[in-house]
């Protein structure tokens, strides 16, 4: 007798937990924010949850007429464990958008649980050309590393770099650089003497600067993922290779405003093209750059804006669809037009990849700070790696 | 060609001290310390704050790198290692590896996770280029300077094993710790001064390659392998063996990545399985002892 009454006594204490959760789920939306907060890529992941943090304060937490609650995760940059973070998130917590994914592999891992239990997923930072074919529900907000790639590649060309090599971080946005600067560069009539690669983890440039040294070309091209780019500018500054008449041309991953101004003099002049400086002159840019820095210590770089249009197009997709997931809310991503602190962009339905303009900069000191100063600019420009 | 020879080497020189304190608690004390990759990421936030935060000069703070590390390295083994002596090595590299985690989680949440770089002081980095053309020689200061210092240090530690008392003792404690306890050596103190200087020299080898080996938390477990190898292919029962096998791995890296970037970084385990095949017990093993 006593033991059924006890039974009886759990069963109502479940019903009575289970209660206000439900009631719960049905007023709230939840946001898996997946981001690599320790490990080489760190940084990736601060920019991002400061920008994401910054948007809901500025925002509030209301969209659709739902109460949106972002849950953030550390992956590590580790793919499996984004996978294991991107299960967990969908089935424990039901979340409506994964969103996040600082590097490739991790996007990638990702992509078939986002297919598999049609849950629209944010791309903020990875930046390789292929990751939005891996899942009809992937959504880019970032950039693709061949439409960062083809500015500097016309530039260098028609500014008389008639000679390049090439050096990327050997893995999938780094192929991507190294095939699409190479293939522009040659159609403008350049000539690249050699394509190097540098293994991701831990970096020393040494033998390949030195090589680079040996071809002497005109310009070099360099490709490495956020937060490398300081080591490299040292580096390269140090063996001289600036002062043997090589210039450095890069994607605006290497001059990153996170770290440009602890590069020092070796930074200036260097020319490179990306979709967002932190210089960019326009009012909704210079909201944005005195927001974030009101926040944090720091000045906000391409992946935090990555991160800041990311839940723009979240929460504007939320407003269409009242609050409703799935599908529908997919469908609601596509097409979006907006004004982001980069400048006009648009989520192309088609591809579901972000068209933005592409700068063409140069770093300069202002103020006593280093900035990648834009001079010139390629307008809407499409995934070149989606062409064919 | 020469140039890379010379990058070769202060890599190599590098990796030696690193390696160096490792080499003599795994075969003077029979013991694996898998943490020892830790002392050096110490050594490594110890110039890292003191130079960026303090404003210390760079040359007072490769001495701190080395005593303080060397002082948290006696305290560790005074109250952690010495109980782990006589336990099996499972035992061993579970511990170790255990406070390899801890020194990494806790660094991630002293000093943050994103990578650290130095700033080195203007006389370090300048260039010097001798001859033109393939054999030309352009050294960096910064490098030149490691492998002048690692020069020192290996010959300095070499007259002290081979030359002093304390090297007999330590020596003969090897050997055989019991007959060297029965005639009155002070075993458990010379093991602890051992194993200070070990780590000291890490933490001096990590505030050295903090520039060229790049600093975040994961540095323990990125270079562990590596120091395993030099270890591994040198045989750890003199000084000449990590030297000698440092300087090979630290060249065949480098002219790895140069002449044959596809391979890139697995030369060196190439060189590592070729070498063992050869001599299963490392390049040098004294045939005498035990």
């Amino acid at each position: 007798m006593i033991h059924l009454h006890r039974r009886h006594l759990l069963s109502w204490c479940v019903a009575l937990a289970a209660m206000p959760g439900a009631h719960a789920q049905s007023d709230t939306v939840k946001i898996g924010l997946i981001l690599p907060m320790t490990g080489q890529q760190a940084s990736t992941g601060r920019q991002i949850e400061a920008a994401v943090k910054l948007w809901q304060a500025q925002n509030g937490t209301k969209a659709g007429g739902k109460t949106v609650e972002v849950i953030f995760k550390d992956d590590a940059a580790v793919p499996d464990t984004t996978r294991r973070l991107a299960q967990e998130l969908v089935v424990n917590d039901k979340v409506a958008v994964l969103a996040g994914f600082g590097v490739t592999p991790a996007a990638m891992a990702t992509a078939p649980i986002a297919t598999q239990s049609k849950t629209p997923m944010v791309v903020m930072a990875a930046a390789t050309s292929a990751i939005t074919e891996a899942s009809p529900f992937i959504v880019r907000t970032s950039f693709t590393l061949p439409q960062a790639t083809i500015g500097i590649a016309e530039w260098a060309a028609k500014n008389g770099v008639k000679k390049a090599v090439s050096l990327v971080a050997d893995y999938g946005p780094g192929f991507d650089a190294e095939k699409f600067f190479a293939d522009r560069f040659q159609l403008n009539g350049g000539q690249v003497l050699e394509k190097l690669r540098t293994p991701l983890r831990g970096p020393d440039f040494a033998p390949v600067l030195q090589k680079v040294r040996d071809l002497s070309p005109d310009a070099l091209f360099v490709f490495l993922p956020s937060g490398q780019g300081a080591q490299f500018m040292k580096q390269f500054g140090e063996r001289g290779l600036d002062k043997a008449g090589v210039r450095l041309i890069a994607t605006g991953d290497v001059t990153d405003d996170d770290q440009l101004n602890d590069m020092g003099d070796v930074a200036l002049g260097v020319v490179n093209s990306h979709h967002y400086s932190a210089a960019h002159n326009s009012a909704a840019n210079k909201k944005f750059v005195d927001a974030f820095q009101a926040a944090n210590k720091f000045r906000p770089n391409f992946m935090a804006v990555g991160g800041y249009d990311g839940m723009r197009v979240i929460y504007n997709a939320l407003n269409a669809t009242k609050g409703q997931g799935g599908e529908a809310l997919l469908n609601a991503m596509k097409g979006q037009v907006f004004e982001s602190p980069r400048g006009q962009v648009l989520i192309d339905a088609q591809t579901r990849d972000i068209v933005q303009d592409i700068y063409i900069r140069k770093v300069e000191r202002k103020d006593g700070q280093l900035w990648n100063v834009e001079f010139d600019v390629q307008k809407a420009v499409k995934d070149p790696g989606k062409l064919k | 060609m020469l140039t890379l020879l010379f990058d070769g080497i202060a890599y190599g020189m590098l990796l030696f001290i690193l390696a160096l304190g490792l080499a003599v608690t795994m075969g003077l004390m029979n013991f694996i310390n898998l943490a020892h990759g830790a002392f050096a990421m110490a050594g490594g936030y110890i110039l890292i704050v003191l130079m960026q935060r303090h404003g210390w000069p760079f040359l007072a703070c490769l001495p701190v790198a080395f005593v303080v590390t060397a002082v948290a390295g006696a305290l560790l083994e005074r109250t952690l290692y010495r109980p782990m002596y006589g336990k099996p090595h499972l035992d061993q590299v579970l511990f170790s590896i255990g406070l390899t985690f801890m020194a990494v989680a806790a660094v991630d949440y002293l000093v943050g996770s994103s990578p650290q770089t130095v700033q080195l002081p203007g006389w370090l980095r300048t260039r010097f280029e001798i001859g033109t053309g393939h054999w030309q020689l352009g050294m960096g200061a910064y490098r030149l300077f490691i492998v002048a210092t690692c020069v020192a240090l290996a010959l300095g530690l070499q007259a002290i094993l081979g030359r002093t008392r304390f090297g007999s003792r330590l020596r003969a404690a090897v050997d055989d710790p019991r007959v060297a306890a029965g005639l009155g050596i002070p075993v458990n103190r010379v093991f602890l001064v051992t194993f200070a200087v070990g780590s000291g020299l890490a933490g001096l080898g990590g505030a050295l390659g903090a520039d060229i080996l790049g600093l975040d938390p994961t540095f323990p477990l990125k270079f562990m392998v590596y120091f395993l190898i030099v270890c591994a292919v040198g045989g750890t029962s003199s000084i000449t063996g990590p030297l000698v096998a440092a300087l090979v791995l630290g060249i065949a890296d480098v002219m790895g990545k140069y002449y044959v970037p596809k391979l890139g970084a697995f030369i060196v385990y190439v060189l590592m399985i070729a070498i063992l095949l050869w001599r299963p017990q490392g390049l040098f093993v004294r045939q005498a002892g035990r």
